[in-house]
């Protein structure tokens, strides 16, 4: 990692490394390339809202050249054809070069996306090579079925790789989300096309390389940079791709959806967004559900599909967890990202800064009471303080709204019936917490919500093997786990006659 | 079943068959059968004389409005998916039954409304309609999530939940069998439902309806809206209030949907469509029985399969002695009134699929195709085509690319397996395919190879409800029949709590 110290501009004067950015072209057919127009877009950092660097801007040409790439890869290559060990035994690799460059990606994603370089280099960037090594292991247990008949017939189904896949990442884990979409596809045997975020491309460039580096055949992974309704809408509506796999905003995801049944019906994917409920009853220990909360929306600095953005607190408790979820917020240290004792770093652009100020200023309008926050952070960049709202009614768009940023709608509520009517009032369904040390509460509250992740007692507990996926608005299809590898897999049904068979 | 006796068509033939009085004719929602809220009805047209069968009502935006608002309130608050899996099991069990009991009145049915084989009916396809039920409701108390294997102190499981409204809308190729390839696993996972009905064969699903209640099916929880695809289907599948959509028919009209349910509420949809599915005849098979097999392939059910074998390449060491007996065995087709026991091919479903697939003749004549046997409609009344076997067919021809959906055959001949492949896969269609061989490297080989959800070997159109049926590429996504349909019907929900001083993870 290239030394190439920089003073940041918060008020202290500590020196950050900032890397050297290495790869800005477009990665195709395991070449770094210029897009064929010629044009390039800025990447800016979200702690100065200064330009870093240009990357190459792909278009619905290169998309071309990347699928032609992919599916040349898919139909003639090697990749498919590999046995799932060989493809382990790659992928493995990757996930080693991925953990001798932790500090470089983390900080990549750090100035690409104001996310926290410990967290990065302790948290997300492992997360990616687990992710590697996950599907790695269970690329040579991918199972057909022989099936029962009721007749005369030997019948079987072959799991197939599903072909050429695209990918389309969101800005807001730009290395988790890359891996959690190219690790199971490549351990089924597709090819792919990774159109990251705008917003963030480093990262997702240096990964290409190091798949080359592995060992990943060209065309297999290839990597458009460029903007969705451009590159992005070139992906979903291409003729010769075979499945969209997307996670971002629902409105984006209406457009993919739309575009994949008017191009060639390929298949979709998608995780959306949430405005997930934390339900804290009268027994919950309050320091810690506060802490919970407070976390739930802050993580990230909000940017998660699954924040906890509304919190219902049974009344017993109510008054002492607002008091602690105020002390907590004002203790909440904002600050540059490459500072291990940062919390909370920038929002990622401009754009969404002022998007959850906005939000703020229409809670305020409409007649929401500000708790804590409701203000920009700092002089420069896009930094806003961990924000409160009380007083808030269902109906308030700070309610129903997915903000993405650390804005939590505070409530009371009364009886379990209550809570569980409240929560289910949304047209997300992402994901859920319930805060209780009553067993049956727990079990009737969490089948009585409609959403894909249901946390009892903990809140953001991820791990590789564990399903995730939204219900209702905030999508279909599952990440993660087997079930996120049986996405890339196509069932083919094969069977013939059986002949003087002692049995079916 | 009423004894109304009738006169058979214009066949020459002078026999009686008794066709059944028609009962059933309005929309069925929440538990009763009501008419359409504008008042309005439609035709149904038996396609053996091209007369009107019966008037039908005609559900609209608003019919489909107060069936989603029934099988909502049966799925929030009613007892159908609060029961344990065993006890829909129960009820399904009593639904099939009841088909079992009224087998030749529904195969009679199936018969007017799409010129079906009435024998095929009753011994086919109405009691695979109970067969649906009886192999879901056995499924019902099996649905198992998983525990998971977690790499940190966490406690953590997978349920499957129902996934809520349903819409189902259905062909009118296989009536039956297609209401219970969707109602059957949305049924036993717990869903309620609306199936719209393709307006060409509203019949049978009324009567499913009927014989639903009795067998105790909760108000709202099967809903059936008779109607039309850009009214009554459109309004399924953009409700805001179904959660999943659920389809087979033709391609376009899956676009149409897809995107409709984009623009809505992002409803799940899975969507079995059309095909142009290969039949490929190596040197090694046996003639005859081959020529047998591909005649079927594309003759059965009057070529109105979405699976039929409408591309057949023979490989060029059998090619003549094939093309010889396909033709014998063509012409010895007997095609007739479906009542008639001894028909092998009734009438095309209506007067615009019968256009269409005249029109696709005349289509491949222009193109340069040679006509081996057929190419013209058949008897003086009706929608009866004559199975047609084109040759001298090229790759880019619109008869083999497009899917025409009737009797109609595309006959080339093949050198090496490489080349049967290579065309084989030609095609932005991916549900079936057949080998004929007895080498079993040559079936392994080419059933890996070529890109498509069913796979026969020796043998074709073979259906058996744990066999996974569906698509790949533009046939679709998603599988019905077996395990694989009922996974479709239900959401995967993962649930995670802290585990404390636990021996081991």
């Amino acid at each position: 990692m290239a030394n190439l110290e920089q003073n940041n501009t918060s008020a202290d004067q500590s020196h950050f490394k900032i890397p050297d950015i290495k790869f800005t072209k477009l990665f195709i057919n395991g070449e770094f390339v210029d897009s064929i127009k010629g044009r390039t877009f800025d990447t800016v950092d979200p702690r100065t809202g200064e330009v870093i660097v240009r990357i190459a801007e792909g278009d619905k040409e290169d998309v071309d050249a990347a699928v032609k790439a992919a599916r040349e890869a898919f139909d003639h290559g090697p990749w498919p054809r590999m046995s799932g060990f060989q493809r382990a035994r790659i992928m493995l690799k990757f996930a080693d070069l991925i953990e001798q460059n932790i500090e470089e990606l983390a900080a990549l994603d750090c100035i690409d996306a104001g996310k926290l370089f410990l967290w990065g280099k302790l948290v997300d960037i492992p997360f990616g090579a687990r992710l590697l090594q996950y599907y790695a292991g269970a690329a040579d247990k991918v199972h057909g079925e022989v099936l029962k008949s009721s007749r005369p017939l030997h019948a079987y189904t072959l799991k197939e790789p599903i072909g050429v896949v695209g990918h389309i990442i969101p800005w807001n884990f730009p290395t988790s989300n890359f891996f959690m979409k190219v690790a199971p596809a490549l351990a089924a045997g597709c090819t792919m096309i990774v159109k990251p975020a705008e917003q963030t491309p480093l990262s997702a460039l240096f990964h290409a390389h190091l798949a080359k580096q592995a060992g990943v055949p060209d065309g297999v992974l290839n990597v458009v940079t460029g903007f969705g309704h451009t590159a992005g809408a070139a992906v979903s509506s291409h003729m010769d791709i075979d499945m969209v796999s997307f996670t971002g905003s629902t409105e984006v995801g209406r457009l993919i959806m739309q575009a994949a049944a008017t191009s060639n019906l390929k298949m979709v994917s998608l995780e959306l967004g949430g405005k997930s409920p934390l339900i804290i009853f009268d027994d919950a220990d309050v320091d810690k559900a506060a802490e919970l909360a407070l976390n739930g929306i802050l993580f990230n600095k909000g940017e998660v599909c699954a924040a906890s953005s509304r919190v219902y607190v049974q009344e017993g408790i109510y008054g002492e967890f607002e008091k602690k979820l105020i002390e907590k917020a004002k203790a909440w240290k904002l600050g540059d990202p490459f500072d291990p004792e940062t919390r909370q770093g920038p929002q990622v652009d401009k754009k969404q800064f002022e998007r959850i100020l906005s939000y703020i200023d229409i809670g305020v309008k409409e007649g929401g009471t500000l708790l804590t926050g409701g203000k920009p952070w700092g002089s420069k960049g896009y930094y806003v303080e961990p924000t409160v709202f009380v007083d808030v009614k269902e109906d308030m768009q700070i309610a129903r709204d997915e903000i993405f940023g650390p804005v939590l709608s505070l409530m009371k509520f009364k009886t379990v019936e209550e809570a569980i009517e409240r929560a289910n009032n949304s047209k997300y369904g992402l994901a859920a917490g319930v805060l209780t040390k009553d067993m049956n509460v727990a079990n009737r509250v969490s089948r009585s919500i409609r959403a894909g992740i249901i946390w009892i007692n903990c809140y953001s507990s991820l791990d590789v093997g564990f399903p995730f996926g939204g219900y209702k608005m905030s999508g279909f299809g599952r990440e993660l786990g087997l079930d996120g590898l049986h996405k890339y897999l196509q069932v083919k049904t094969v069977m013939t006659p059986l002949h003087d068979s002692p049995w079916l």
